[in-house]
């Protein structure tokens, strides 16, 4: 009796796990079949090589480039700065913050990461658009700098409380060394603790890196809906995610060519921060073991 | 009852002490310089609890001075007043004086990375940085803001050659520290301290966490090292202490209970817990 009671609770357990894999091998699937139908009426060197995006257009082009570049821009701007800030952050908290200002600054700091992405979004078309273009003149009411720099903010989170997590692990040993070599606070931080922590830190780097790729919300609203190629933050831009958003929500007909553009960018933008996790996940079993 | 073995070392070291102070410089600080390190009515605090209790102490410059006493006696303490790694301690309060070649050290003028330049420190377990072995040596020097390549490639050298550890790492030089066996690392740390040329070198038992081979190793090179410093190390192993120091300091709950040569406190200790405790009847 009691044994096939374990023997379901066991399958149960077990078929809960299987429905999540089982979910990510179909989604994956959809995305290569339907990529795969794409692919065989475009050519994937037009893919990667035309600048222009037009799917939706009577001259249609399907380079992803102008997204691709929309993408980069706008995860570079986040990335920029995000980076010292969450960073600095980081090293405050684990190597100079008393323990009970930390205790309580770090879950405030993790509430950025709880705000709904569609509040940065707005945030950034009608608060930091506005005073960006007191300050630039000729800025365009979307662009990519101040949905990269709002994406910046929300991505901060991940970089600190990661990089801190890094640093509170390395041992107080080495920062006792470092004390006893006659090092300051700041040289012990910098050239210790950093150094020793680096493999976490990279590791939270990329992680937010792929967060600000697949970011959906705050481009589509702040950057624009106009796929262009270029590195000009001032301009409308449109990255994959915000494309993708832009043909599910419009009436492109199912099982169309424009349809399947979609997946294909989606494929695009699958492999980019399928790889980036993986690199993620990589770098750290790699490092893990440095200290008993 | 010691060995014959030991007890030849003993007085072995009790000539060549003879032969140091001897040539000893007094200045005119008003301290008496003749010694090293002054420790006067120590008390140590960390919040309610009273970790040393009254402790004075004089140590001659270029001998080694050992402290023993079971787990929790307050040496390791003591030996941290020195270069004021008890500063990062809450609650840690002190009163008295303490002096490191005739300068108060606790005063408000002292800075403590001056102080930890003069004042070297090994730890108990072997924590090179991890980062390669040449960087580990020239760590002290970089921060110091030293630029001068060629000088730096020398006292690396210096350093590593102090140590005997020259011959096993020279064609590895930019390997990481981490890759080293355990006493390797712990010669590298001593390598480490020595590259900044201080007075003072403290060592928190820094055999504890080694094999007997490379224990034999670290104490062969505390007896070299006495030619050039000062040397302040804290030991759970009393074959050790017998072997390697000058002097002995017995501690027990916070008290200095007894001090004199080595020689001294192992063969005709005063104090009765001195003795218990040496010849291994508590502790």
């Amino acid at each position: 009796m009691k044994r096939t009671r374990e023997t379901v609770i066991e399958k149960f357990l077990l078929s809960s796990a299987l429905i999540t894999i089982l979910t990510t091998v179909g989604i994956i699937s959809v995305l290569a079949f339907e990529a795969v139908k794409f692919f065989r009426e475009v050519s994937i060197i037009d893919f990667f090589t035309d600048t222009q995006w037009t799917p939706l257009f009577t001259k249609k082009h399907f380079g992803i480039l102008p997204l691709l570049s929309g993408t980069f821009l706008t995860s570079a701007i986040a990335i920029a700065f995000a980076l010292p800030i969450g960073l600095s952050i980081a090293i405050y908290l684990s190597e100079y913050a008393p323990k009970r200002f930390r205790e309580f600054i770090k879950p405030a700091l993790e509430l950025l990461a709880a705000v709904p992405t569609v509040v940065y979004g707005f945030f950034a078309l009608t608060v930091v658009t506005p005073f960006l273009q007191k300050i630039i003149p000729g800025m365009s009411g979307f662009n990519s700098l101040s949905a990269g720099l709002v994406m910046g903010i929300m991505i901060i989170p991940i970089i600190s409380s990661l990089s801190e997590d890094a640093l509170r692990a390395v041992p107080n040993s080495l920062r006792e060394a470092a004390y006893g070599m006659g090092s300051t606070r700041f040289q012990t931080a910098i050239k210790v603790a950093v150094p020793a922590a680096s493999s976490g830190i990279v590791v939270s780097v990329i992680l937010a890196i792929s967060r600000a790729i697949g970011e959906t919300m705050i481009v589509a609203i702040a950057a624009g809906q106009q796929p262009r190629l270029t590195l000009n933050p001032l301009v409308p831009v449109e990255t994959l995610t915000a494309y993708i958003v832009q043909v599910s929500l419009g009436d492109v007909p199912h099982n169309s060519l424009e349809y399947r553009t979609i997946f294909a960018a989606g494929i695009t933008l699958f492999v980019f921060t399928f790889a980036l996790n993986n690199i993620s996940h990589w770098i750290k079993n790699k490092y893990r073991e440095k200290y008993e | 009852m010691l060995n014959m073995e030991t007890e030849e070392i003993i007085m072995e070291n009790e000539v060549r002490l003879t032969k140091k102070t001897e040539n000893l410089v007094t200045g005119n600080t008003g301290i008496n310089t003749e010694y090293e390190i002054i420790a006067r009515n120590l008390n140590v605090f960390y919040g309610e609890f009273q970790a040393l209790k009254d402790v004075n102490m004089n140590i001659l410059p270029y001998t080694v001075t050992a402290f023993i006493g079971p787990s929790g006696c307050g040496k390791s303490t003591f030996l941290r007043v020195f270069n004021r790694m008890n500063d990062y301690i809450d609650g840690f309060r002190i009163e008295g004086e303490v002096f490191v070649s005739g300068t108060e050290i606790y005063s408000n003028r002292i800075k403590l990375e001056e102080l930890r330049r003069k004042v070297g420190m090994v730890f108990q377990k072997p924590n090179p940085f991890p980062k390669t072995i040449f960087e580990n040596v020239a760590y002290g020097l970089r921060i110091q803001g030293v630029k001068d390549k060629h000088f730096i490639l020398e006292r690396v050298e210096r350093s590593l050659k102090q140590v005997v550890l020259w011959d096993e790492v020279k064609d590895n030089l930019h390997k990481n520290a981490l890759a080293l066996s355990g006493g390797q690392q712990q010669r590298l740390c001593i390598a480490r301290t020595l590259a900044v040329e201080p007075e003072v070198i403290l060592m928190d038992e820094p055999t504890s966490a080694l094999d007997p081979i490379s224990t034999g190793k670290i104490e062969e090179l505390i007896f070299e090292l006495k030619n050039e410093y000062t040397i302040v190390i804290v030991t759970h192993n009393m074959q050790q202490a017998a072997r390697i120091s000058d002097h002995t300091a017995f501690f027990y709950l916070g008290e200095l209970i007894e001090q004199g040569h080595t020689k001294d406190i192992y063969t005709n200790p005063k104090n009765k817990r001195t003795e218990n405790y040496i010849t291994g009847r508590f502790g």
